[in-house]
């Protein structure tokens, strides 16, 4: 017998052990996220894919699904609250889409873009943080840092390098390199470690490739971010 | 740097080069060093097999551990809004001009460096201080002069007047927990005698609820961790006491440890765990030799170690490890993430420290209050303890009283008591306010004063901060706001940028530059924190704000220069750097917003 849940009152198959995520994925729903990959577990901090259930936010990338669960996540009201938590984000580092290799690319871009996000609404806090250009083949632009944390954790589990980790913390949290000179050419990063290419704003990037494909005609230029998303799972 | 290697070595093999206690191994390469410099985390890195990363992650995270020099002598205001109202402010700005050092900063001799901390649990005898890590309370102008002098002549801190650093109970009504004349072992004795499962009967009928704050029923939490899977359960006294305005814990660790550890015993007779940790907060590291004297006594009285009361198969034992100034740390899973050595990030849950706990081990987490609660179950019996109280919330509950009262300090009362009574009895004859269960509680307003502390009416954890009528309740709910970005931890998007964003839009309106479109923001930021955060620090970090918003609102529309008008950018605080370079505070070197705007 399959279990199922409500999903914007579309009934959605789940089976044990599946998130909201996975589950609402699987059935074809887009939901919104940064900082979970369908290839690690659920890390549950940028909390885009908030959706309610029975009244409650919660994580969809966390909560095992139940049955009979009610949830509710392409509404007005959670779309509105996810539109103030990607606003939270550009005004929290220095962003400037227009002169971003990333541009285009960029899946902080793309949910503003899905989500109707016209301007930054508060006040932005201009942290100063510097660029990272000591390693030969790549750059650290941590200015534009969601502390997604894919990239520490890609470099931890995946890579076995550990060759980034956020230290302080609150909003002067950041990203450090594991070295003592605080730079990356003095660690053992590779072009192709998965962590090198993982991050899904402008911050870990190639040198020497820049703008090899026009703005106008990259990804998400091209297609929405809900579509895009939604072809990996098929 | 063959000293720094050594000292490295040492510490880390003492601790069995085990990458769970790097917290503990930082605090005490620390102590030793005075600060933890590059190249000595490259060292703990590499002792523990740990990347490098890592180490630093950890080190950044917490307040009190620092990647730079500080001063020898390492000044701490606390920095509560009780601390606040006794001239905490103007008494660290005394301290700062005459040792010529400014706030945050080291002084170029590298002898002193002057700022503020979160609450240091010493409300009742403020305005207090940590210096070099020892509290020192009750300051004033004269007692400045005295540490200011002793300071320019590099008196050791240890040779300091002893008054400096006293610390009173100030114990004003005592029920059944204060007067509680149990020796060390009866409640064991007790509970012992009806067996484990007896015992956590005797529990269940006592309907204790958890005095951390959240009130869940321990019984309940006892149960799913006894039943959980894995044999290797642990008990976990949680010892953080972060929350602002309040210090009942600390009391109960200097006065009745006896009490907590034996709760702590009961806790493992009823799971069946051998594993015990004390989770105490960097500030009360002044009771640390006391606590382990205390361990050390019922070790040798057969209360702690294997065969317990001579009962075969009952082992335990209990460890102290210490925070390092970071108030998410007292959130349970934040808890156990530094208990292992780690950043203290909030767990996500399901799956609950129950199940999966420290070192994915069964782990029950309970507050200091609610151990030694467990004492007078064992003693008197479920059913006795749940005829004080309300209906649901029963037995007695710790307050600590501070603020605009006559007799601050430690009340306990049986849950059900009201607002007022506990104002009266404390000498508070002018209140407007009261804030309970600290910063994260709730604001009471002088029309709610017959309200009752329970968790069914007015839950708290024990914070009661008295405001008199002379108060701003803006000002309250600023000092709060800022406590709150101080201790965001920063993983979840909504508690890192929006504490920050509150700050800031209360800092504006303070300057009195604030719009009303800022208040329509404020409600915003607000609503997120509440709804999208992942642990409770953000949940509850607009509280001040909300019920200021509601039941203060004019000490908010006071401060708005305009209800339309909404200045994005404060020019006048862009020139603040340029003020700095050249020394200047006058009244010229300030823009007036509001002749700008009108020109
Ligand atoms: C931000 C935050 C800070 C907390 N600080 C403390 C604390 O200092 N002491 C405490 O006992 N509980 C604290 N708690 C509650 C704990 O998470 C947990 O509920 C409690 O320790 C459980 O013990 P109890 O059931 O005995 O109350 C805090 C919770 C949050 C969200
Ligand atoms: S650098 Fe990129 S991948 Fe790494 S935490 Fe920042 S945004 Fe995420
Ligand atoms: S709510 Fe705040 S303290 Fe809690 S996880 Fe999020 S950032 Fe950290």
């Amino acid at each position: 017998m399959t279990r199922r849940f409500m999903f914007d009152g579309q009934p959605v198959a789940f089976e044990d052990g599946q998130t909201i995520m996975e589950a609402a994925r699987a059935a074809g729903h887009f939901i919104p996220y940064l900082c979970w990959h369908p290839d690690f577990p659920p890390h549950g901090s940028c909390k885009l894919c908030i959706v309610k259930v029975g009244g409650r936010h919660v994580s969809s990338c966390a909560l095992p699904a139940k049955e009979g669960m009610e949830v509710e996540s392409n509404t007005p009201e959670i779309n509105a609250e996810r539109r103030a938590l990607l606003q939270m984000l550009f005004v929290e580092g220095n962003h400037f889409c227009p002169s971003c290799e990333k541009s285009g690319n960029c899946q902080l871009q793309a949910l503003a873009y899905e989500l109707e996000m016209t301007s930054a609404r508060f006040n932005h806090i201009f942290p100063d943080r510097p660029v990272d250009a000591s390693h030969p083949d790549m750059l650290l632009e941590f200015n534009r840092c969601i502390f997604c944390e894919l990239c520490v954790r890609a470099s931890r589990d995946v890579d076995k390098k550990s060759v980034f980790s956020l230290t302080n913390r609150g909003i002067h949290k950041h990203l450090v390199v594991s070295a003592e000179s605080g730079r990356l050419g003095d660690t053992d990063f590779s072009r192709d470690d998965l962590a090198a290419n993982i991050c899904p704003v402008g911050v870990i990037l190639r040198k020497r490739v820049g703008f090899a494909v026009p703005i106008g005609q990259r990804i998400y230029d091209e297609k929405p971010i809900s579509q895009v998303s939604m072809e990996a799972e098929k | 740097m063959p000293g720094i290697e050594r000292c490295v070595s040492e510490i880390v093999t003492r601790h069995g080069a085990d990458p769970s206690q790097l917290l503990q191994i930082l605090i005490q390469v620390q102590d030793v060093i005075g600060y933890l410099p590059a190249d000595c985390l490259s060292l703990i890195a590499e002792a523990l097999d740990l990347p490098r990363a890592r180490v630093e992650g950890v080190a950044g995270f917490y307040s009190f551990l620092h990647s730079r020099p500080v001063g020898r002598y390492r000044i701490l205001f606390s920095d509560n809004i009780t601390d606040r109202m006794l001239g905490a402010p103007a008494l660290m700005q005394a301290l700062c001009s005459k040792l010529w050092v400014e706030p945050g900063k080291l002084s170029e001799d590298g002898l002193v460096s002057i700022t503020t901390t979160s609450c240091t649990g010493m409300c009742d005898q403020g305005p207090a201080a940590l210096i070099n890590g020892r509290p020192v309370t009750r300051l004033d102008h004269r007692r400045i002069n005295e540490i200011a002098e002793l300071v320019r002549q590099q008196v050791p801190v240890s040779a300091w007047p002893a008054a400096f650093f006293n610390v009173e109970d100030n114990i004003r009504r005592r029920d059944a927990l204060l007067a509680s004349t149990a020796a060390p072992g009866d409640a064991l004795r007790a509970a012992i005698r009806v067996g484990r499962e007896g015992w956590l009967t005797e529990m269940e009928r006592s309907r204790l609820r958890g005095r951390g704050g959240a009130g869940f029923t321990t019984a309940v939490k006892w149960k799913a961790c006894r039943d959980a899977d894995g044999a290797d359960k642990v008990i976990v006294c949680n010892a953080d006491e972060g929350e602002p305005g309040t210090f009942k814990d600390r009391v109960l660790l200097a006065s009745h440890a006896d009490l907590v550890f034996e709760g702590m015993t009961l806790a493992a007779w009823a799971t069946g765990a051998q594993k015990g940790f004390m989770y105490l907060r960097g500030e009360y590291r002044y009771l640390l030799e006391h606590l382990q004297a205390v361990l050390e006594r019922r070790r040798a009285a057969g209360l702690l170690g294997a065969g317990i009361r001579g009962q075969a198969g009952f082992d335990f034992d209990i460890d102290i490890h210490l925070g390092a100034g970071a108030y998410v740390c007292g959130e349970e899973t934040a808890l156990l993430e530094s208990l292992e050595g780690k950043r203290g990030t909030p767990r996500i849950r399901p799956p609950f420290p129950v199940t999966h706990g420290y070192l994915g081990r069964p782990t029950v987490v309970n507050n200091v209050e609610t151990l030694a609660k467990t004492t007078l179950v064992a003693l008197e019996g479920g059913e006795a303890f749940a005829a004080t109280g309300t209906a649901q919330s029963t037995g007695t509950k710790l307050l600590s009283v501070s603020g605009d009262c006559a007799y601050p300090g430690i009340y306990e009362y049986p849950f059900g008591v009201s607002i007022e009574r506990v104002l009266e009895d404390c000498g508070a004859s002018d209140a407007q306010a009261v804030q309970a269960g600290g910063a994260s509680g709730v604001l009471i307003a002088g029309y709610e004063f017959h309200r009752r502390v329970a968790f069914e009416d007015v839950p708290t954890a024990g914070a009661f901060m008295v405001f008199d009528s002379g108060r701003d309740a803006f000002e309250i709910a600023r000092n709060f706001v800022d406590f709150f970005a101080h201790e965001s931890c920063g993983f979840c998007t909504p508690c890192r940028v929006g504490t920050s964003l509150l700050k800031g839009y209360m800092d504006k309106l303070a300057s009195g530059h604030g719009a009303k479109p800022d208040l329509a923001d404020i409600e915003w930021v607000t609503r997120l924190l509440k709804n999208a955060s992942h642990c409770g620090l953000g949940s509850s970090a607009p509280n001040p704000v909300i019920d200021t918003l509601v039941k203060f609102r004019p000490t908010f529309e006071r401060r708005l220069e305009s209800l339309h008008f909404e200045p994005a950018f404060d020019l006048d605080a862009a020139l603040a750097t340029a003020r700095r370079i050249t020394g200047r505070d006058d009244a010229a070197a300030h823009l007036d917003r509001k002749k700008e705007t009108q020109r």
